[in-house]
């Protein structure tokens, strides 16, 4: 029996020529994220490893850990401005070089810098201390999320336990229409599998829509496998990804392609040719209908943002609907990095939503888990790019957020109404 | 000898999720008693006055679903919950929740669910896999934990674990 990309790549982590589901690995991992929530929570392990009279004066190897600042960016009162102060001492002990501070050059939410800065490559195993770690699946890496105890761990150890996870393959096929989006692909599939549908299990994407999509929309099917509570999402690499990497690294890497007659736990096929576009409704991904449903229901706030909905192709096709239009509803636009900002700066689509009459702001987890950066208000409605809308994700408990792709909630954000995006794309 | 003993409290809700075990705002917070004083906020403001040390959750199935914020065993910790009653857990709060040592993360069958009350008082035997209902004398099976788990569960997390 042949193996997944993901039974291929634990199974070269932990020098094994096979391995099958359920089996569990001691795997060895190439890359390490580290951002200003799980970082802080990292260093109070370390500490109680200290008290106990663990010395600890290097980590296993810190050219392959890199440091987000982004949940709590701008520091949003002195509790967090405390954690980057700390976060920033303790990369410095530990001679981590790689950390993206606020401020000073590039920064950005960490699963946007995984791929923007080319930091984890195919073929790889990267954990993460944050669940949409899985992003990063979508450049044919085995990417998972961990808390902080597993990463204070694998800083140590260099190592960590997995058990294999079983795979679903989901097949998309069909021609993509131009107003649907890779998030109301995952969308639906959320709906239609639900928030635990993955759970323990892999999500891999496959199929002649996904041969076809560019990378970064890959990124968006990978990055809400989470909210099917999946181990990880993944796409196995092709020409698309390595052009994609081509500008961003010189690491030398080596691709993995599961085997022709490799196992699946289950395998949904889609065709998407007559797609609608797709929203989650309060309070949970998983509650999908068409946005055609929900035609003509008022909002009061458009978001633009987070890991999930912020990329260069995303701004793109938020701007592609506000462009030479005025917004109806607060719109706030916050692209995911610095280098994302700054590309949408010279593109010019940062003039059309500043024309438009919406806010752009600096990269920030903020608002998306309801940190800081424009909470919602009790009753609030948010229509929105990220990726979760459990009660109080956005802000107060009795605010409502629902879910859609860049195109949905700029459609959103003219008309002050839920709206399909065909009726602003004429 | 493997019991703990203690009252349950009863969250008949599936997909209790990570943003109402500890909301956003309080990711930025590591000091672990003020951690605790937020548990359970987003679903029952008044969880933390209710629940002594030792006590039990029983809730719908996969509990924990959404972030992998450890923060959220850590707060079910700090107030007192030694271990939950769920058919399921999400992933990342099932391996946060045995590997940081926090709390013992329990699969049931979704039909026991009924049969035990908020407030009743159970004892959950670790050697036998088996819950007693102290309260109404009603004795049911949970599922054992998997070889690895059970071993860093005795070892008293992922830290005191050795290979």
């Amino acid at each position: 029996m042949g193996m997944t990309i993901t039974e291929k790549i634990l199974a070269r982590a932990s020098n094994k020529n096979t391995v099958t589901p359920n089996d569990v690995v001691i795997a060895n991992i190439d890359k390490v994220m580290v951002h200003d929530v799980s970082g802080p929570g990292v260093i109070k392990v370390f500490s109680e490893w200290e008290k106990k009279g663990i010395t600890l004066d290097h980590i296993w190897n810190p050219d392959r850990v890199w440091i987000s600042e982004d949940h709590f960016v701008p520091a949003s009162d002195r509790i967090s401005a405390n954690n980057i102060t700390l976060l920033t001492n303790w990369t410095k002990k530990y001679n981590i070089k790689k950390h993206f501070k606020y401020g000073l050059g590039q920064y950005g939410i960490c699963h946007t810098l995984s791929h923007e800065e080319g930091l984890v490559l195919p073929g790889e195993i990267y954990v993460g201390g944050d669940s949409h770690t899985n992003t990063t699946g979508a450049l044919g890496s085995l990417a998972v999320g961990l808390g902080h105890t597993d990463i204070a761990y694998v800083l140590m150890n260099g190592k960590i336990w997995f058990k294999v996870p079983e795979t679903i393959l989901f097949k998309i096929n069909g021609h993509k229409p131009e107003y649907i989006m890779a998030k109301d692909i995952i969308l639906k599939i959320i709906g239609d599998i639900g928030t635990d549908g993955a759970n323990y299990k892999t999500m891999q994407f496959a199929g002649e829509t996904v041969d076809k999509l560019s990378m970064e929309e890959r990124l968006t099917l990978t990055n809400m496998s989470t909210e099917a509570g999946a181990k990880n999402g993944i796409i196995e690499p092709d020409e698309i990804t390595f052009e994609y990497l081509k500008t961003r690294t010189d690491e030398k890497f080596f691709p993995v392609k599961g085997d022709i007659d490799a196992s699946y736990s289950d395998i949904f096929t889609y065709d998407i040719e007559n797609l609608d576009p797709v929203i989650a409704k309060p309070f949970s991904p998983e509650n999908v209908c068409t946005v055609g449903d929900l035609e003509g229901k008022s909002i009061d706030k458009a978001y633009i943002g987070s890991c999930t909905g912020a990329k260069l192709e995303d701004l793109r096709m938020a701007a592609k609907i506000l462009k030479g239009k005025h917004v109806k509803i607060r719109t706030e636009v916050l692209p995911a990095a610095q280098s994302i900002y700054f590309k949408a700066i010279k593109e010019g689509l940062v003039s059309i939503f500043l024309e438009a009459g919406a806010v752009v702001g600096p990269p920030t987890c903020g608002a998306c888990c309801g940190a800081h950066m424009g909470v919602l208000a009790k009753d609030e409605i948010c229509i929105s790019t990220t990726n979760r809308n459990f009660p109080g994700r956005m802000g107060h408990v009795e605010s409502q957020t629902y879910l859609a792709s860049p195109l949905v909630v700029a459609a959103a954000a003219i008309k002050g109404k839920i709206t399909d995006p065909r009726n602003e794309m004429l | 000898m493997n019991i703990l003993r203690g009252k349950v409290h009863k969250y008949n809700k599936d997909n209790i999720d990570t943003d109402v075990i500890i909301p956003g705002p309080y990711l930025k917070i590591h000091d672990q008693t003020e951690l605790g004083k937020h548990a359970m906020e987003g679903l029952d403001p008044n969880f933390s006055q209710k629940i002594c040390i030792g006590d039990f959750l029983l809730t719908g199935k996969n509990f924990g679903c959404g972030s992998s914020r450890e923060h959220a065993p850590i707060a079910l910790h700090e107030v007192g919950i030694r271990a939950i009653l769920s058919p399921s857990f999400a992933r990342i709060f099932y391996r946060n929740a045995v590997d940081g040592g926090y709390l013992l993360p329990i699969e049931i069958d979704s039909g026991i669910i009924k049969k035990i009350s908020d407030k009743d008082e159970l004892e959950i035997d670790l050697d036998n896999n088996t819950i007693i209902n102290s309260t109404s004398s009603e004795v049911f099976k949970i599922k054992p934990f998997p070889d690895i788990i059970s071993k860093i569960v005795k070892a008293g997390g992922l830290l005191y674990f050795k290979e």
